[in-house]
């Protein structure tokens, strides 16, 4: 079947399988690797992407259910070489380490700041239980996302 | 040298492309013509294959071929090997695809190879196999017993080897004579890896050069390459190129050579075109190496004074249906010689029986033995300290080696060559704010709170290790790292490392060392890792090692390549080699350092050769293999604080404070990223991870539905410290980190939860400590409790 997908802003137009799921078509029909399969359960998070600004775990999401739809990566999230926010605070806190879970990670800190702009710990915590990080412990992903709210609210932010 | 870089937080040169999504991990490769193959996998612990029917699979559109074990066989494609022999080691075979029998849920009885992903695995499913189904057993102490379901018809008893270390007359002299003794059993749960990244590998045969390249998970691409051409698939060393690219996480899983890998090699050269394989989760959670499963019995001694004087242990060890690579020494020589931790118990001895079961194979997962072996002694020194009425933090300051006592020879093998435990146990009880912790304890107890605080002053060691004596303790490798370090014309550095960073940071730790010893900047310097074909030999990295023995390899490299500098700016300078000096990134006259040269000039005339030393070589590179004279000891203390809710059983970690000593630091803050990971994952297998299989050895926790992995909001955030005592035997003086959080935090929680469960006449869980274990143990302990 055809499905026609606005990924990061271009359009892809591709015929495939019908059961081909959305995770595959970005990584294997767009090229776009960043996003990541580390379940194909909706349990760990790596494929999280925007699915017209919704977070959604893109290896439970069927490609033909998507068409016509905008997709946000990890791909689209910098502005050409300037990185958004989310992706600083990540660097800035090494908020990862092996970097597998990252993309996902990211991807759901955007929706949970959106909701959220000034989240405290704990609701940091609860926003990002649906991925998984083996790697951090979580602590510098908290305050990596910390970072990212508080330049996103436009404040200064406090050194160490 | 100016420390410009070393010791600061650096942030991680490897980040932006990880930040971008513009990794490369191995299944974002994708080469031309590249086919898929599926597995077919038995669904039952242990089964005789008697037949498999591979036409409707074969017949269906888009499959290549379905490949089985024999087929394997008969082209000489052997067992894959075990790395480190014990005494009287059993190792049965261990084939890629089986040919007669499956030994443990999940292993591989048919690959089929399909031009996609998803044909491969609809054709899978078109394979039909006809098993006998036998009993099988799962549990270490069950397959002991007489009757049980034997795993390997040439290892009876399922009895793979018997091994014990320490004066087991001695031992026991110090029992009969102590003052007071306590006796704990103890399961050290099973644990599932899981990193984030499933295993996933490429091979791609080129029929002109009859060379292969593996693109697969690794920790260790040359040992793979070694132990997968010259022992499993008899092809020359240097006609296999095995790729290690950024790989999504270790912690052990991924040192060793598994089926998977063998079987894309195979039918990459039988069909002429690159076959993939990624592992589903399931897949991982099924043949990923499994970690710890001990039945353990422990006894410790003690004089009149509280001073331990003996520590006897019995475990009986699960190795699973295989041995893999590392298996032996984990539950032996990395398990037996911690035992001594950081006490002067001055007698030891420990017996381990290594136990086949119809269980996916266990080998080491992060810390290896070491937490283990850490669990079980600061549990019972816990225990112990409760049956004193002894403070558990002075019953351990009253036993720790003290600071003049290094070099300390332990009665399990190792000598100590450094340690200070006092400064660090201090500072975490200020941390900590401890007097005031306890009263608080005691208030809240008597308002129907259920505080506990647990210790865990752990040491491990760490930096694996010396050749020669892995050599003879069984290891069939060396435990040297190498380096390679070649300087660009331009004066760029590119360092190529024996070491494997999966999440470690080396890209940017490793530069930190190299830009400061060259007066070059961090951009100058790239770190290259992860392809055999660029590398020097390496061992790659697991075992805390490439901080300590990485890193040597690097200064001693670099230091070649300053010193051949020198030899050319002497000629430049027209001066005395030794009258010069190197620093920040010039060689000078000392005492005028108007006649200077540097390094970016020497490294072009280097490469020039026109005004030049006669008797010199060009070129600006030099090698360097290290062999490290001892492990490393880091050590530390930590506290766990947490909350026992009695009408649900749960638990939550008020606080954690950990005070780790790894000497200095390269780069702080990946330091700490290590020391919070590690923490996640042990207090992880003290609260909510545990591997469980039924009767039938089925694997009742197969997904992330039912294997608990901690999530964000199952933890709290960290306080975390060090102290610095530096190793006296490597260049930096550095220590290992990677495994210690891990090595440290399970007894530091599992203390906590039995400290907190006190008031309910509750002595020991065991792992994990689950809601309805605890909820259990509370009720079946209140009536005893109706009276108060």
């Amino acid at each position: 079947m055809k499905v026609s997908i606005k990924v990061n802003g271009q359009n892809y137009t591709r015929d495939i399988e019908e059961r081909t799921l959305l995770v595959h078509f970005l990584r294997e029909q767009a090229g776009l690797t960043g996003t990541h399969i580390g379940c194909e359960t909706s349990l760990c998070g790596a494929c999280t992407v925007l699915l017209n600004g919704n977070a959604v775990k893109s290896c439970t999401v069927l490609a033909a259910s998507a068409d016509g739809t905008e997709v946000t990566t990890v791909e689209g999230l910098a502005k050409g070489n300037e990185l958004h926010p989310i992706q600083e605070g990540f660097w800035e806190k090494h908020g990862l380490q092996c970097g597998f879970c990252t993309p996902g990670f990211l991807m759901a800190t955007v929706q949970l700041l959106e909701r959220n702009p000034n989240p405290t710990e704990d609701e940091i915590r609860h926003g990002l239980e649906g991925n998984y990080c083996r790697c951090t412990g979580y602590h510098n992903i908290v305050k990596a996302v910390q970072f990212a709210a508080a330049k996103m609210r436009g404040e200064a932010i406090a050194a160490d | 040298m100016g420390e410009k870089f070393f010791g600061k937080p650096i942030k991680r040169k490897e980040d932006p492309r990880f930040i971008t999504g513009a990794g490369n991990y191995v299944d974002d490769i994708t080469l031309q013509r590249q086919s898929y193959v599926a597995m077919v996998r038995s669904p039952h612990a242990h089964a005789t294959i008697k037949s498999i029917n591979v036409d409707k699979a074969k017949a269906h559109p888009g499959v290549i071929d379905v490949i089985l074990g024999q087929e394997m066989l008969d082209a000489g494609i052997g067992s894959i090997p075990v790395g480190w022999l014990l005494d009287g080691l059993k190792t049965p075979p261990h084939y890629a695809i089986t040919v007669d029998k499956a030994r443990h849920q999940g292993e591989i009885v048919a690959a089929v190879i399909a031009e996609d992903s998803y044909t491969a695995e609809d054709a899978a499913d078109l394979v039909e196999v006809v098993y006998d189904v036998h009993s099988a057993v799962a549990n270490p102490a069950k397959a002991l017993e007489g009757g049980a379901p034997q795993v390997h018809s040439d290892a009876p008893g399922n009895v793979t080897f018997n091994w014990q270390i320490g004066d087991k007359a001695a031992t026991d002299a110090a029992f009969a004579s102590a003052a007071k003794t306590v006796k704990l059993d103890l399961r050290n749960n099973r644990l599932i890896p899981n990193a984030i990244e499933p295993r996933a590998s490429l091979a791609d045969y080129n029929r002109g050069t009859q060379e292969y390249t593996l693109y697969t998970t690794s920790q260790n691409p040359h040992v793979h390459r070694l132990i997968i051409a010259a022992f499993v698939m008899g092809i020359p060393e240097n006609k296999l190129r095995v790729i290690s690219p950024d790989v999504g996480g270790g912690f052990g899983s991924k040192i060793f050579q598994y089926p998977e890998e063998i079987i894309v090699l195979y039918a990459s050269k039988k069909h002429k075109r690159p076959v993939k394989w990624n592992a589903k989760r399931s897949e991982s959670f099924l043949t990923d190496s499994h970690g710890r499963d001990h039945v353990t019995t422990a006894e410790l001694a003690v004089d009149a004074n509280a001073n331990i004087t003996g520590l006897r242990v019995k475990t009986a060890a699960n190795m699973g249906a295989y041995l893999t690579l590392f298996a032996p020494a984990v539950p032996t020589y990395l398990y037996g010689t911690l035992l001594a931790g950081t006490y002067r118990t001055p007698n030891i001895h420990c017996e381990v029986t290594g136990v086949f079961t119809h269980t996916t194979p266990v080998d080491a997962y992060r810390g290896a033995g070491r937490p283990e072996a850490t669990y079980l002694l600061e549990r019972i020194v816990s225990y112990m300290a409760q049956e004193l009425k002894m403070d558990p933090a002075e019953f351990r300051k009253k036993n720790f080696i003290g600071p003049d006592q290094f070099p300390y020879q332990t009665p399990v093998a190792l000598a100590y060559d450094s340690g200070n435990y006092v400064p660090a146990l201090e500072k975490a009880l200020a941390m900590a704010n401890y007097t005031k912790l306890r009263a608080d304890q005691a208030e809240g107890r008597k308002n129907g709170r259920y505080i506990g605080i647990g210790f865990s002053t752990y040491l491990e060691a760490c930096g694996l290790a010396p050749s020669a004596v892995v050599g003879s303790l069984g290891a069939q490798a060396g435990q040297w790292e190498s380096s390679l370090v070649r300087v660009a014309p331009t004066g760029k550095v590119e360092v190529f490392t024996g070491s494997h960073s999966h999440g470690q940071g080396h890209e940017t730790a490793f530069a930190q060392i190299v830009a400061d010893r060259l007066g070059v900047t961090m951009e100058d310097v790239e770190i290259v890792h992860g392809d055999t074909a660029k590398m020097p030999y390496g061992w790659g990295t697991y075992g805390s090692r490439s901080g300590p023995v990485g890193t040597s390899a690097i200064v001693k490299a670099v230091e070649k390549v300053v010193n051949k500098g020198q030899k050319i700016a002497a000629h430049l300078l027209e001066a005395r080699e030794e009258d010069l000096e190197f620093l920040e990134g010039k060689y000078q006259v000392k005492g005028s350092p108007d006649k200077a040269v540097s390094f970016g000039d020497i490294a072009l005339q280097a490469h020039l050769a026109h005004n030049y030393p006669a008797d010199l070589e060009p070129g600006l590179e030099a090698s360097a293999f290290y062999d490290p004279a001892n492990f490393v000891y880091p050590f530390g203390t930590h506290i766990a604080v947490v909350e026992v809710f009695p009408d649900t059983g749960k638990v939550e970690i008020l606080r954690y404070i950990a005070v780790d000593d790894c000497g200095p630091q390269i780069n702080p803050l990946i330091v700490q990223g290590q020391v919070h990971g590690g923490i996640a994952q042990g207090a992880a297998q003290a609260l909510f991870e545990n591997a469980l299989y039924d009767d039938n050895a089925q694997l009742l926790s197969s997904s992330f539905m039912e294997y608990a992995l901690p999530r964000a909001d199952s933890l709290p955030s960290f306080e975390i410290d060090h102290t610095i005592t530096p190793s006296p035997h490597n260049p930096l003086g550095v220590k290992g980190i990677g495994e210690a959080g891990c090595i440290a935090s399970t007894a530091a929680v599992a203390n906590a939860v039995n400290d907190a469960l006190e008031p309910f006449g509750i002595r020991h869980l065991d792992m994990p400590l689950s809601p309805p274990r605890i909820w259990k143990a509370i009720q079946d302990a209140v009536p005893a409790q109706a009276a108060d």
